[in-house]
């Protein structure tokens, strides 16, 4: 069967899209050719820094043909439905159509419509320059004189040539006639840009990618990747070195070669006093190149593995030499970096957080690290850490963002931090927690287990969900530009990895105190913000009744119009004054309504539930315990969860589960049916009176429910459980034996009462009408 | 050292070898501008259909990149060569590697890298995509195709070559530091070198751009040369639609000097944050401005 070979070379695509790419091409082709009823054995694509490719083999010939029937109008019927139909169905008159009858409905006619199997070349020249023409790229270009056109294509780089043949592996392909932006696809394509430039005349995949390789072309990503990484490895081994392996690093630099050459070069060793973490910053980021370590230990070694795409006549020497020199001055800056940082100490840093706007509603870093400590401090206790030393990281955390390393190396931040503050002298634990406070980051992600971390991480997180939530900036959808919900799921995590017992609103109120102890006020044009010790954060614009400025009180009249009014009543003020010292000019408006609390803790509740889900935990029983009211104590919910799903694995929860619905069920019906609910105490007097099995369940239910709740007031859930499960016998019996709408309406109403108190009596541990099955 | 990898040996191959591809080989811009772009050969030109090809020497200001002459690497004064050819011509991206050729750069030993860089003026409110063309690791060139400038589409799409004249010639000389540089390719007494020619002048400049530079008189001139750009602007303003504007490079050289004058505030840093953006606003709406007016010219392809 015929194969198809595309390649659409072009001018350089950025390494980060070719494999992607690849994929869309691939998927793009065969969903086309499927759609069309074209199917094929299978399917390849390939990418190089400046080419595309696809081979699909096993593709039919021609397509199948097609026989359709169409059903006219009887016979007989107006002209118009007549013409309708010959036109519809292509043909020219009626003596084309048949007539069939219908038992029913008469005699009808029919259009047996056949269409021949069209050329696959037919059709792959037909969607190809569709498929080109809207290729989904990340960001795409016109170029040259076609440009001057609207609707000229538009393609990553330039597009400079389409190879497209199609046929069988025993003749010769013919090329799929089509033309895009004027580029006509042919059989010739060119080989690597400087090791060998000429045209290269192909005809099928086989000796396509043959004379590709020939001409210094390796087409498959994964094996110049493969060739990378073993020559890396190679080179290092022989020098006695370790390659300090990178995959993300590796991927991009297989996009940036057609045929990896790979080299070695060094460095001054000198250079090593910089951090190993901001000399592979530097040399991965700005050179793409690897770093290496002395074999089996953890220092790095003054070396670098570089990836060139030349086979160079001097053996690399110049390619080497010339790489060296960029590195040499890329760590001579980082070297000036960690010199010039070193001389500043971190606290002298945060004057200068104070000029950085951390979000304009929100306020400037500077703020933010003052709540962040005041928080931190008030958590310490609870999480065991010292008041003092979490204060003190918390105040440090930041401070390397201002730093020349961090500047230069994002990534690096809070690392850089935690050098600078060793260095220092600051306590062990404080210099952790400036590392530390961002983590978790990830699901994956490690959770900082010193309580001084644990003290500003929760701090940092906490702050940065009220801050936003009280500016109403919430994740929508797939939109979380704040990182939100991976802050919760730090926070879940950090509680829940520790066993921390304390409830989540707690902290979530003690944040909003910190926030709400700066009170800042919007400048409007000129006017000022000022900042006043506590209250709240207000938008300020207009005063009404106006304000005598010289006589305004900013401690007592403003905390009573801030604290007092309405909170959409704005005040604005028009001179400049300052207050004790602290009037600073600013634009932007700065509103603090408060934070909905208990929409925080829904977010909180929602990332709870998918990170037990991720644990494996049944999401019904997660269910069945968030229905219960306040549960914001982490711990505990996840320990009832886990009770509960042990209890309902056994015998006895099935059939208590299988009880207590029915139970639930009966009393829906019945308490629709009268309007009324049934949810007073039952009469045990009356219980006791009547038949055993109801007398029974009377009196296990009386016991089961207040071992029930002691057990769970001491948080002992499987005891609850076991309590519960006492039930089991007494209900089945129940229900067996009792018929609960008895006649007597006295009976009927005590019986239901009986239902309901089993209902509450399992409700103590969860909502089991939550729970399925 | 010869005379073809002196500095000025470079620059005087490079226009040779454009002019040879049919470039005009213009003088650099008599203001002061951030980048070669700035130059109306490019900015302006871009814009419009007419055919384009120029190659220029501009002399860059960057006020906040000085270093008082102590690092080797770092200019608030540095040359760019800049090539445009509108509409890009299909083979760029070999005449680009004939010109290294031609400058000396040994494509059999060297390994050069088109590496992805999309470049973006927000103040001339124009992007492209392109690279950054690497040399043995080394950035030494910029290359797009401006897709849009002034906020207007490019149509047809210039190239655009931007080589760092002082990198290249280090690399080119093997030398590490800029102030090193072979200027004028000259034996014994006679030689000269980039030290000579600048370093004095960025001790001073640094100390002006970082220090000394009058704010308060900058504030002026930016707020003097914003009103100038939108009164020449509408005192050029065609009457009717059918006719074209008549002072559209007048205006933009006020553009030009509101950006550079932004650049200086900047450097001594009296500009916040969220004015710095402002202020980047501005000088777009006036190029945006000039673009506007410029594609109602004769040059700009009115007809």
């Amino acid at each position: 069967m015929p194969d198809l070979l595309l390649e659409l070379r072009s001018e350089e695509i950025p390494a980060r899209m070719q494999r992607r790419a690849a994929e869309d091409l691939k998927k793009l082709v065969t969903d086309a050719l499927v759609e069309r009823g074209f199917l094929y054995e299978g399917a390849k694509a390939f990418s190089t820094p400046r080419r595309l490719a696809l081979h699909i083999a096993g593709l039919p010939a021609r397509g199948e043909a097609v026989r359709e029937e169409r059903r006219g109008p009887r016979v007989g019927a107006p002209e118009a439905a007549i013409q309708g139909f010959l036109k519809s169905a292509g043909l020219a008159s009626l003596d084309e159509a048949q007539k069939i009858t219908d038992p029913k409905k008469g005699e009808f006619y029919l259009a047996v419509i056949e269409r021949a199997g069209r050329e696959t070349l037919d059709v792959l020249a037909e969607l190809l320059p569709e498929i080109i023409r809207n290729f989904p790229w990340p960001k795409a270009m016109r170029w040259g004189a076609a440009s001057a056109q609207p609707g000229a294509l538009r393609w990553v780089r330039p597009l400079q040539s389409i190879v497209a043949t199609f046929g069988p592996e025993t003749e010769t392909p013919e090329v799929v006639p089509f033309a895009v932006g004027g580029i006509a696809a042919g059989t010739v394509t060119y080989g690597h840009r400087f090791l060998a430039p000429g045209p290269i005349e192909v005809r099928r995949f086989d000796d396509y990618i043959q004379a590709l390789e020939r001409a210094k072309v390796i087409l498959d990503a994964d094996r110049r990747k493969d060739v990378i990484l073993h020559d890396a490895r190679d080179l290092a081994f022989a020098r006695g070195l370790d390659l300090v392996e990178d995959e993300g690093l590796l991927e991009e630099v297989a996009g940036l070669v057609e045929w990896p050459v790979v080299l070695m070069g060094s460095f001054d060793a000198a250079f090593l006093d910089i951090p190993a973490e901001a000399i592979r910053a530097t040399i991965r980021a700005n050179q793409k190149c690897f770093v290496l370590r002395k074999s089996g230990s953890e220092d790095l070694a003054p070396a670098f593995i570089l990836v060139s795409n030349l086979l160079a006549s001097d053996g690399g020497q110049a390619i080497t030499a010339g790489n060296e020199r960029v590195v040499r001055a890329r760590l001579s800056d980082a070297k000036f970096f960690w010199e010039t940082d070193k001389a500043t100490k971190l606290e002298d840093r945060l004057p200068k957080l104070g000029s950085i706007v951390f979000h304009e509603k929100l306020g400037t870093q500077g703020e933010r690290i003052a709540r962040i400590a005041a928080l931190a401090k008030e958590l310490a206790p609870l999480v065991g850490a010292d008041p003092a030393l979490a204060e003190r990281a918390a105040r440090l955390a930041k401070a390397d963002l201002v730093t020349e390393m961090v500047g230069e190396f994002p990534e690096l931040q809070g690392l850089m931090g935690r050098k600078y503050a060793a260095l220092q002298g600051e306590h062990p634990s404080v210099c952790a927690a400036i590392e530390e406070h961002y983590k978790p980051v990830g699901p994956s992600d490690r959770v900082p287990s010193d309580p001084v971390s644990i003290a500003v991480a929760l701090a940092d997180k906490l702050d940065t969900l009220v801050g936003f939530w009280a500016i109403g900036e919430k994740p929508t959808g797939s939109k979380d530009p704040y990182a939100l919900r991976r802050a919760a799921l730090g926070v879940i995590r950090i509680i829940l990895e520790n066993k921390y017992l304390v409830q989540i609103s707690r902290y979530i109120t003690r944040a909003t105190s910190a926030l709400r102890s700066q009170i800042c006020l919007k400048a409007v044009g000129d006017d000022v913000i000022f900042k006043i010790g506590r209250g709240d954060f207000i938008d300020i614009d207009i005063v009404d009744p106006p304000i005598d400025i010289d006589r305004f009180d900013i401690h007592g009249d403003l905390r009573r119009i801030l604290l007092e009014e309405p909170a959409n009543n704005t005040v604005r003020l028009n001179r400049h004054r300052t207050i004790g010292g602290r009037v600073a000019g600013s634009q932007g408006s700065r509103i603090f309504n408060g934070v909905d609390v208990s929409d925080l803790l829904a977010f909180f509740a929602d990332r709870l539930k998918v990170y037990l889900r991720d644990q494996g935990a049944r999401h019904d029983l997660i269910d069945a315990v968030f229905a219960l009211p306040g549960q914001d104590d982490l711990l505990m919910v996840v320990r009832r969860v886990e009770a509960l799903g042990q209890f309902l694995d056994t015998e006895d929860g099935k059939n208590l589960l299988a009880g207590v619905k029915r139970a639930s069920n009966i009393l829906r019906i019945e308490e629709k049916k009268d309007g009324r609910a049934y949810d007073a105490a039952p009469d045990s007097t009356l219980a006791a009176s009547g038949e055993p099995a109801e007398r029974a369940l009377a009196e296990a239910l009386a016991g089961a429910a207040a071992t029930a709740s002691q057990a769970i007031a001491s948080e002992d859930f499987a005891g609850a459980m076991r309590a519960l499960s006492t039930l089991r016998a007494p209900v089945d019996a129940f229900f067996q034996d009792v018929t609960v709408n008895a006649p007597d309406p006295k009976l009927r109403e005590n019986r239901l009462l009986l239902l309901n108190a089993l209902r509450a009596a399992t409700r103590a541990v969860a909502d089991f009408s939550k729970i399925e099955g | 050292m010869s005379q073809k990898k002196s500095f000025q040996g470079l620059i005087l191959t490079l226009q040779e070898f454009w002019a040879a591809q049919g470039c005009v080989i213009l003088q650099p811009y008599d203001m002061e501008v951030g980048a070669g772009t700035f130059h109306p050969a490019t900015t302006l030109r871009a814009l419009g259909p007419k055919p384009w090809k120029a190659a220029y020497v501009q002399p860059s200001r960057r006020p906040k990149d000085g270093r008082y002459g102590e690092n080797p690497n770092r200019l608030q004064h540095y040359y760019q060569f800049q090539v445009i050819l509108k509409p890009n011509p299909p083979n760029l991206q070999e005449l680009y590697l004939a010109s290294l050729d031609a400058i000396g750069v040994d494509l059999k030993l060297h390994d050069i890298r088109f590496v992805e860089d999309d470049w973006e003026s927000p103040t001339l409110g124009a992007w492209g995509l392109g690279w950054e063309c690497w040399c043995d690791g080394m950035e030494v060139s910029q290359f797009t195709y401006f897709q849009q400038v002034a906020g207007f589409e490019c149509a047809p799409v210039a190239g655009e070559l931007t080589y760092g004249l002082e990198r290249l010639a280090m690399y080119v000389q093997g030398v590490e530091n800029v102030y090193d540089l072979d200027f004028n390719g000259a034996e014994g007494a006679d030689r000269i070198t980039y030290g000579d020619v600048f370093l004095q002048a960025e001790q001073e400049y640094s100390r002006h751009n970082f220090e000394a530079a009058d704010t308060a008189m900058l504030f002026r001139q930016f707020t003097d040369a914003e009103a100038a750009c939108r009164s020449y602007l509408e005192a050029g303003a065609p009457a009717a639609e059918t006719e074209r504007h008549r002072m559209a490079q007048p205006a933009y050289d006020q553009c030009i000097k509101a950006s550079h004058v932004f650049n200086l505030l900047d450097a001594r840093g009296v500009i916040s944050v969220t004015e710095r953006q402002s202020y980047i606003l501005r000088v777009r709406e006036l190029a945006k401005a000039c673009g506007a007016a410029w594609l109602k010219t004769a040059a700009g392809g009115a007809p």
